[in-house]
C-alpha cells in the first residue's frame, strides 16, 4: 500500500471519535432517505401493481336504485373501457362468541362468478358459489380478527333476515387496503368487515333484482375523466345517484395517498438538514486537520506530491467519514424500512410490498453522503492544493487576532481573562461560530417539531373525544331514517338518551369553486356530539344558514355573509341558494353545519336522522347489542369508548417511537456538532491552556474556558432552535392537512422546555467527554510539540 | 572542472507585505557544481532559505533566471515545477517534517512511491544508519534519528541534487555530526551534488565550496582545497 494511504487510514483510526459523530449524523440522514424515498417508492410501486394486476377501478358512481339496463348506456360513455355494476349494502353481523354487534358491507359478486373490475385476490379458500345463496367470502383481515376460518359460519341481518352464512374464503381487494367502517377514525378489523355474496344473493335479500347501486368504471388512459364523471353523474341522477367519483376521493386511495405524500415531504425535508450538517462538521474538521498539517502538506509537495494528490488526500479522509455514515446508514435505513414496512402492514391491507425501489434509495443516499462530505471538505482541500510547498521550511505564523470595536468593548467590560478568551474566540471564527449555533439550534428544532406532534395530537383528541363527541356509542342507519324512530331509541335496553343527526351528501358551490362534502345537521342545543370551534367554544348548527368549516371555506373562498350555492343530492337533486353564517375551525372532515329542521324543509320532507348519538348504561351493553344485532336499518355502530381506546393506544405507541427517533436524531446532532467544536477547540487551544496550567490555573478553570464556549453556543442556539422547531411544525402542519384530517399548530412552552433541555445536556455531556482529554493532557508533551 | 548543475543569473525575490516590500534576493548569479558539497553561509534574513526555496522549485523568483542544467526553472509552471521537484531534488528540512502517523520506513516510503528509480526504503535508512529503526514511529525516535530518517527520505530517489536546510539546527553536536556523516556519504558515495545551509561556522569546512550571504546577496565565494571528515567537527 502506498504511503499516503497508510497515513490516510491511519489518520482515520486516530481520528475515530470525531469521525463517529459526523458519521451518525450522516447516517440519519441517510437511513432517513433511504426509508422515506424506499418507502415512497415502494407505497407507489406495490400500489400501482397492486391496482393493474386487479384491476382497480378509475371512477365509482353510487345511486338509489338503478336499471341494469343502464349499464350499456354507462359502456358507451366516451373512454369508458369496461363497467360493472353491483349490490352494496349495510349489514348487521352476529359473529359467534362476540357479544358486540359487528357491521359489515355486503358486495355482490356478478352471476358468472368472475368480477371484471376491483377483483377480489383469494387468500384463503375460494370464492363463494354464485349458486349458493347462504355463501360468502369475507376481506381477510376481518377474518383474522375474528378469529374465522372457511368453513365457519356467521349470521347476517340482510334487511331484516336473519341468516347463516358459511364463510368460503378470505380475499384481499384494492378497494379496501385502507379499510375504514364508517364514521371511524381508524381501522378496526375485529367490527367492520367487508364481506362478498353472490349477486342472485344480495339482489334477492335487497330487492335489487334486475338492479344495481352502485358502479365501477375502468377508463381508457387517454380518457377524460372529469367529462366521464359528469356523464356518469347524469345517467345515475334520476335514480338517485350521489355524485360520481374518481380514484383521488376514493377512500382507501386517498389514505394512502396522504401516507405516500408524507413519506415525499419526508424524503424532502429531514435528509437535506442532515446532510448539511454533516458537510458543516467534515468541513470544520478536515479545516482544523488541514491548518494542523500545513507543514505535512508543505513536504508531500516539496517531495513532488501533486496539487490533486493532495487535495485528493484529504477528500478521501472526508470520503472515509462519508462511506462510514453510509454503510451505518444503510443499516439502520434498511432496518427502519422493516420497521416502517410492518407499520404497513398492520394499517394498509397489501397483498405483498413491492420493495424493488430500494436499489436507488441507496445509491442516492450514498452518492449525497458522499458528495456532502465533499462539498464538506472541498474548500479545505483546495486550500490545502493551494499550499505552497515552500510552508515544509518554515513554522506556520500564529494565528493573527485582530483588534475590533467588539475587543475594545470586551476589554471596557472588565471581563475575567478565561471569558475573555471565550468571547475572542467566538469572535475570531464567526463563520464557525454560527454554524455550531446553526447546527445546535436545528437539534432543537427537531425535538421542538417532534412534541408539537405529541401536544398537537393532544388537542386533537381532547376537542374530538372529550369536547365535541361526547357520546357512548353511535348508531348509523341506511338509509335514514324518520327522526321520530329516537322514541323507540331511547326504549332500547341501557340507552340513557339519544340524539339524532343527520348526513346529506351535497356539492357546495361558490363562485367557480366547487367541493363535495356532507351537511351536517342537528337540532340546536344537542349535547352529546357538539360543535366546538378552534378557541373551545360550543356552537349551534345556524338556523338560517350553515355553518363552514374553516378547511371547506378555504376551498370554496367563501366567508361569513357569502352566499353559497348547495345542491342537495340524492332524491331531487335541487340546488339552493344558502348564506355562510359562519366558519368554524374543525380538525376532522371538510364538514358543513346546518339546523335539522332547516335542513329537511329544504329536502322537503319531515326530519329524518342518519345516526343517533347515544349515551348507555355500559351494564346493559350485553343487551343492547342483542337487540341491535337483529336491527336491520343498522348499517354501523361505533362504539365510541373503544374508538377512543384504540386511537389512544395507537397513537401514542406512534408517539413513543416518533419521540424516541427524534430525540436520538437531536442527541447525535448535538452530539456530532458540540463534540467535534469541542474537539476543534482542544486542538487549538492545547497550547493556550496547557500555558494556563503551567501558570497555576486549576483543571475547573482551564475546562470552564473549554467547555464554556460550547455551552455558550449552545445556549445562544436555543431561542433560533425554538423559531426554527415553530417553523417546522408549521410545515407540518401544513403538509399533514388533507381533506380526511388537519393537524392543529399547538406549540406548548413544555414543548420548548423540554427541547431545550434535552440539546442542552447533549451539548454539556459531549464537552464533559472532551474535558477528559483535557484533564489528561501531557503538559510537557504539549509544550515541546511544535504548533 | 565539473559540470554545473545550478546556474542562477540576476535572481531576485521580493515580498510584498503589503506596507512594505521585503527584498530577500536581491541580485544572486551563482553556479553549482556537480558532485559538490556547497555550505550556504550568512546572518539570519540574508536570503539563504529563498534561494534554496527557488533552487528547489518549491517557489517562484520575482526576477532573473534559474537553470538546473538545461532546464529553466523560471520558465516552468507549477505542475512542472511539482514533476522537476519529483524527479530530480531532495530536501532536508530544520524541523525534519516527518509524518507523526507514519514510520520511519513509511517515511521514506512517501518519496518511493512517487520516484522514477528510488532505493528500497530499507536501503536508504541503512545507508544512514537506521535500518535497526524502521518500524518506529517519529515520536520514539529522538531528533537526530528523525533528521537522519529525513535524509533517507530525501535520498530514496536517488536525486541529483540534495537541498538541506539548517539540518542540524535542532541537533545538539554529536547528533549533528552524525547527520553530516549521512551527508557526507551520499555525497561521496553517489555523488550526489549537495547544498547545506546552516549558521554553524564550523561545518563549512567539509564543504567543497562556501557561499556567504549578506542581504540578499552573495558576499563571496570560498572553495576548499581540502575537506575534513565531519568526525572532525564539533560545535
Ligand atoms: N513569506 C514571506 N513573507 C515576507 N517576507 C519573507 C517571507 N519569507 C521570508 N521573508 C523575508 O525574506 C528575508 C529572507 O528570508 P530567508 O528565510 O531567506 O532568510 P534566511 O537567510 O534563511 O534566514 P534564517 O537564517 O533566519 O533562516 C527575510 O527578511 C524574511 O523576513
Ligand atoms: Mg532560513
Amino acid at each position: 500500500m502506498r504511503a499516503l494511504d497508510i497515513k490516510l487510514l491511519r489518520d482515520f483510526r486516530r481520528l475515530w471519535a470525531q469521525a463517529l459523530a459526523i458519521a451518525l449524523v450522516l447516517a440519519c440522514g441517510v437511513a432517513i432517505l433511504l426509508t422515506t424515498y424506499g418507502m415512497y417508492g415502494a407505497l407507489e410501486d406495490t400500489r400501482a401493481a397492486y391496482y393493474q394486476r386487479n384491476r382497480f377501478a378509475d371512477v365509482f358512481g353510487d345511486a338509489n336504485r338503478a336499471p341494469q339496463a343502464l349499464l350499456p348506456v354507462i359502456l358507451a360513455i366516451d373512454g369508458v373501457r369496461a363497467a360493472e355494476v353491483r349490490v352494496v349494502e349495510h349489514v348487521i353481523l352476529d359473529v359467534p362468541g362476540r357479544v358486540e354487534t359487528v357491521t359489515g358491507r355486503v358486495l355482490s359478486l356478478p352471476d358468472n362468478g368472475v368480477a371484471q373490475l376491483n377483483l377480489p385476490l383469494v387468500r384463503k379458500g375460494r370464492l363463494p358459489d354464485p349458486t349458493r345463496p347462504d355463501e360468502v367470502a369475507v376481506n381477510d383481515p376481518f377474518a383474522k380478527a375474528n378469529n374465522l376460518r372457511p368453513g365457519d359460519s356467521f349470521f347476517a341481518n340482510l334487511n331484516g333476515q336473519k341468516r347463516e352464512l358459511t364463510l368460503t374464503g378470505t380475499v384481499l381487494s384494492p378497494e379496501f387496503i385502507y379499510t375504514i367502517g364508517p364514521g371511524a377514525l381508524m381501522p378496526d378489523n375485529k367490527s367492520f368487515g367487508i364481506l362478498w355474496m353472490p349477486q342472485r344473493a344480495v339482489a334477492a335479500a335487497f330487492n335489487m333484482e334486475g338492479a344495481f347501486n352502485s358502479v365501477s368504471l375502468k377508463l381508457d388512459p387517454a380518457a377524460n375523466q372529469e367529462a366521464v364523471i359528469e356523464r356518469l353523474d347524469v345517467l345515475l341522477a334520476p335514480y338517485g345517484g350521489r355524485g360520481a367519483y374518481g380514484r383521488d376521493v376514493q377512500v382507501s386511495n386517498s389514505f394512502i395517498d396522504a401516507e405516500i405524500e408524507q413519506q415525499r415531504i419526508g424524503s424532502m425535508i429531514l435528509p437535506p438538514i442532515f446532510y448539511g450538517i454533516s458537510a458543516f462538521l467534515v468541513s470544520m474538521v478536515i479545516g482544523r486537520i488541514i491548518a494542523l498539517e500545513r507543514s505535512e502538506i508543505g513536504l508531500l509537495k516539496a517531495i513532488g506530491y501533486s496539487d490533486l494528490e493532495v487535495c485528493l488526500h484529504y477528500l478521501l479522509l472526508a470520503g472515509m467519514i462519508a462511506v462510514a455514515g453510509t454503510l451505518l446508514g444503510w443499516g439502520v435505513g434498511t432496518w427502519l424500512s422493516r420497521a416502517v414496512a410492518r407499520m404497513y402492514a398492520q394499517f394498509f391491507d397489501f397483498p405483498y410490498l413491492i420493495y424493488r425501489v430500494s436499489y436507488d434509495a441507496y445509491v442516492i443516499s450514498g452518492v449525497l453522503a458522499v458528495l456532502s462530505a465533499a462539498i464538506g471538505a472541498g474548500k479545505s482541500a483546495l486550500a490545502a492544493a493551494r499550499i505552497a510547498p515552500a510552508v515544509a521550511m518554515s513554522p506556520p505564523a500564529p494565528p493573527r487576532f485582530k483588534h475590533t470595536l467588539l475587543d475594545k468593548i470586551l476589554t471596557a467590560l472588565r471581563l475575567s481573562q478565561p471569558v475573555m478568551m471565550i468571547l475572542r474566540s467566538l469572535v475570531r471564527w464567526p463563520g464557525r461560530s454560527a454554524m455550531t449555533i446553526l447546527g445546535l439550534s436545528l437539534a432543537a428544532a427537531v425535538l421542538v417539531a417532534s412534541s408539537f406532534f405529541e401536544d398537537a395530537l393532544d388537542v386533537l383528541m381532547d376537542t374530538t373525544f372529550h369536547q365535541a363527541n361526547r357520546q357512548d356509542a353511535v348508531l348509523l342507519f341506511s338509509p335514514d331514517v324518520p327522526e321520530t324512530a329516537l322514541a323507540a331509541i331511547v326504549k332500547l335496553p341501557g340507552v340513557l338518551s339519544a340524539e339524532g343527526q343527520q348526513f346529506h351528501a351535497a356539492i357546495l358551490r361558490h363562485g367557480h369553486l366547487e367541493k363535495e362534502t356532507s351537511i351536517d345537521a342537528r337540532r340546536p342545543g344537542s349535547d352529546l356530539s357538539r360543535i366546538v370551534d378552534g378557541a373551545g367554544k360550543i356552537v349551534d348548527a345556524p338556523v338560517d344558514g350553515v355553518l363552514l368549516t374553516k378547511r371547506l371555506a378555504a376551498y370554496l373562498d367563501a366567508g361569513a355573509g357569502d352566499v353559497i350555492e348547495v345542491e342537495l343530492r340524492g332524491g331531487r337533486n335541487e340546488t339552493h341558494e344558502i348564506r355562510v353564517a359562519g366558519v368554524v375551525t374543525q380538525y376532522f372532515g371538510l364538514g358543513a353545519y346546518m339546523d335539522l329542521e332547516t335542513l329537511n324543509r329544504l329536502l322537503r320532507q319531515a326530519p329524518r336522522i342518519s345516526s343517533a348519538n347515544l349515551l348507555i348504561d355500559e351494564q346493559q351493553l350485553p343487551a343492547l347489542h342483542q337487540v341491535l344485532k337483529e336491527t336491520p336499518e343498522l348499517s354501523g355502530l361505533m362504539m365510541l369508548k373503544e374508538m377512543r381506546q384504540s386511537f389512544d393506544d395507537t397513537i401514542k405507541q406512534n408517539i413513543v417511537i416518533m419521540t424516541t427517533i427524534y430525540v436520538v436524531i437531536a442527541v447525535l446532532i448535538t452530539f456530532g456538532v458540540a463534540y467535534n467544536g469541542a474537539r476543534i477547540q482542544l486542538s487549538e487551544r492545547a497550547r493556550e491552556l496547557a500555558s494556563l496550567r503551567i501558570l497555576g490555573f486549576t483543571r475547573g478553570e482551564v475546562s470552564f474556558i473549554l467547555m464554556g464556549e460550547t455551552m455558550l453556543l449552545a445556549v445562544v442556539a436555543q431561542p433560533l432552535g425554538w423559531l426554527l422547531g415553530a417553523g417546522i411544525a408549521a410545515v407540518l402542519s401544513e403538509g399533514s392537512t388533507s381533506d380526511l384530517y388537519a393537524i392543529p399548530l399547538v406549540l406548548e412552552p413544555s414543548g420548548f422546555a423540554r427541547a431545550s433541555l434535552i440539546v442542552l445536556a447533549a451539548a454539556l455531556i459531549s464537552s464533559l467527554i472532551v474535558r477528559r482529554r483535557l484533564d489528561r493532557l501531557d503538559l510537557i508533551q504539549v509544550m515541546k510539540t511544535r504548533e | 572542472m565539473p559540470d554545473i548543475v545550478f546556474t542562477t543569473k540576476g535572481v531576485t525575490k521580493v515580498y510584498d507585505t503589503g506596507e512594505l516590500k521585503v527584498h530577500a534576493l536581491a541580485g544572486v548569479d551563482l553556479e553549482l557544481f556537480a558532485g559538490e558539497l556547497t555550505v550556504l553561509l550568512g546572518p539570519s534574513g540574508s536570503g539563504k532559505s529563498t534561494l534554496l526555496n527557488i533552487l528547489g522549485g518549491l517557489d517562484h523568483a520575482t526576477d532573473g533566471r534559474v537553470w538546473f542544467r538545461d532546464l529553466e526553472l523560471t520558465r516552468l509552471g507549477d505542475r512542472d515545477l511539482t514533476q522537476y521537484r519529483r524527479d530530480h531534488v531532495g530536501f532536508v528540512f530544520q524541523f525534519y517534517n516527518l509524518i507523526p502517523s507514519l514510520t520511519a520506513r513509511e517515511n521514506v516510503q512517501l518519496v518511493t512511491d512517487v520516484a522514477d528509480n528510488p532505493m528500497h526504503p530499507g536501503e536508504a535508512l541503512e545507508q544512514v544508519g537506521l535500518a535497526a529503526r524502521m518500524e518506529h514511529f517519529p515520536a520514539e525516535l529522538s531528533g537526530g534519528e528523525q533528521q537522519r530518517v529525513a535524509i533517507a527520505r530525501a535520498i530514496a530517489k536517488r536525486p541529483e541534487v540534495l537541498l538541506c536546510d539548517e539540518p542540524t539546527g535542532a541537533l545538539d553536536s554529536k547528533t549533528g555530526v552524525q547527520v553530516l556523516e549521512a551527508l557526507k556519504d551520499i555525497n561521496e558515495q553517489l555523488g550526489t551534488t549537495t547544498a547545506v545551509i546552516t549558521h554553524n561556522a564550523s561545518i563549512r569546512k567539509m564543504a567543497n565550496r562556501v557561499i556567504y550571504f549578506q542581504d540578499g546577496m552573495i558576499d563571496r565565494v570560498e572553495v576548499n582545497e581540502r575537506q575534513i571528515a565531519p568526525s572532525e567537527i564539533s560545535w
